[in-house]
């Protein structure tokens, strides 16, 4: 299927891990390339000149960029693995606005719930509280946002799962609270002890040091 | 198989169902909202967490975002395809329909809605968007190649907005960007866009209303 590599950072961005996710539940093989986005190389800027960011996924010579039409593209092209979208056209466009409401209402506000200071950082944990609240519901009742396998949504959610309890440890803002979301934090567990996605994520030491230095 | 639009009359993401719509030979029932004077029960319960149009009814089950209800009308009425049909050629469409969906819109809207130095760091970014745009249609007819696309229809349905965005930014995009002049008046000839576009005057005398109410002017 011709040659696969991915451009990442030093392995902790949930982006790139999406990705990461996505190639590992199809078997795909691939070449992980490390890039110091402090000091960004040629390949990166020949292959996502617009943003210049990883991930980037570079298939037979070809680069792919953004994470979730990344795994999209990987949906596509390697179909003998299990389907990360759903066939149907109603659910497939169920689940791409799902995981582009956690793109845009949960990433940056609980953010910025944890990390920022003063009104802007009460401004955001009122907006993640509205936030997390659909996503408490859309999650009622199902083991994973995919239904019985973990899905595109699951995987867009990564830092939702594993990145986000991590930086509220470190800065001692709890967001997710099993009374507060019940369902949330149910499926919180069970994507992070799942045997597949516990292979995937990066060491919880790593990261801590990691967020207690910024 | 009822199909209903939830729309607004100037709405820009609007315009990409009905051109998708029509591409495809769809017929629908439009309804059309006052997002001022009070949105109607439908749309608040189809699109709880943004209450915003357009949303798409297929058979009462509601389809939000417009990029996404293309992408829906694309893969419920697969002729013609609007797509392109490699997988790599559909992941271009998608990056650029994100950087668009990111871009347009909300740079404009700085142009229309700025104060002062704040129009021309806007227009001036403005500019910059339409010019990678530029770059990203290349020597092609369309952004879909040979044939109007996906991306087309994207793309087109923001430039009602354009002489908005001239007026008020002091610039011309014939002058800045001229392939993508070009382009745009080869898509006003196809009947699809030209049927679902606003008035551009109206738009215009819209936005000048919009500036009032927000004491610009």
């Amino acid at each position: 299927m011709g040659e696969v590599k991915l451009l990442g950072g030093l392995g902790f961005s949930p982006y790139v891990n999406r990705v990461e996710m996505a190639l590992k539940l199809k078997g795909v093989e691939y070449e992980p390339i490390a890039e110091d986005v402090k000091n960004k190389s040629p390949l990166l800027l020949q292959h996502n000149p617009v943003h210049k960011k990883v991930p980037v996924l570079i298939h037979n010579g070809k680069g792919i960029a953004e994470s979730l039409i990344i795994v999209e593209y990987i949906d596509q092209v390697w179909q003998e693995g299990p389907p990360i979208l759903p066939k149907d056209p109603y659910q497939r466009a169920m689940t791409r606005f799902w995981a582009k409401f956690i793109d845009e209402k949960c990433i940056i506000a609980t953010w910025k719930a944890c990390c920022s200071t003063g009104e802007e950082q009460e401004k955001s944990k009122e907006e993640s509280m509205e936030a997390l609240k659909f996503l408490e519901d859309e999650i009622k009742g199902k083991k994973f946002f995919g239904g019985e396998n973990i899905g595109f949504v699951d995987i867009a959610a990564n830092f939702i799962g594993y990145w986000l309890p991590i930086i509220s440890e470190v800065k001692g803002v709890q967001l997710i609270t099993e009374e507060k979301f019940p369902n949330l934090w149910r499926w919180m567990n069970d994507y992070c002890n799942d045997n597949f996605v516990k292979g995937i994520l990066p060491s919880k030491d790593a990261l801590v040091e990691r967020f207690k230095s910024k | 198989m009822a199909v209903k639009v939830l729309d607004f009359w100037a709405s820009p993401y609007g315009v990409r169902v009905r051109v998708a719509l029509a591409e495809k030979g769809v017929s629908y029932e439009s309804q059309e909202e006052d997002l001022f004077g009070g949105k109607s029960d439908l749309l608040l319960q189809s699109n709880p967490i943004y209450g915003k149009v357009p949303v798409l009814l297929h058979d009462d089950k509601p389809v939000l975002e417009s990029s996404n209800i293309v992408y829906y009308i694309d893969e419920t009425w697969p002729s013609p395809h609007l797509m392109p049909a490699s997988s790599y050629g559909r992941s271009r469409a998608r990056f650029w329909t994100d950087f668009i969906d990111k871009k347009v819109y909300d740079v404009g809207r700085n142009i229309w809605m700025g104060k002062g130095a704040e129009v021309e760091a806007a227009k001036d970014e403005f500019i910059d968007v339409l010019k990678k745009l530029e770059g990203a249609l290349g020597d092609r007819e369309y952004y879909g190649g040979d044939q109007f696309g996906f991306l087309d229809i994207i793309f087109v349905s923001l430039s009602c907005w354009f002489p908005t965005y001239e007026k008020y930014g002091g610039f011309k995009v014939e002058e800045e960007t001229p392939k993508i002049a070009a382009w745009l008046k080869k898509c006003y000839k196809r009947e699809t866009v030209a049927k679902s576009m606003p008035d551009c005057q109206k738009v215009i005398e819209f936005v000048g209303m919009m500036r009032k109410m927000h004491g610009i002017e």
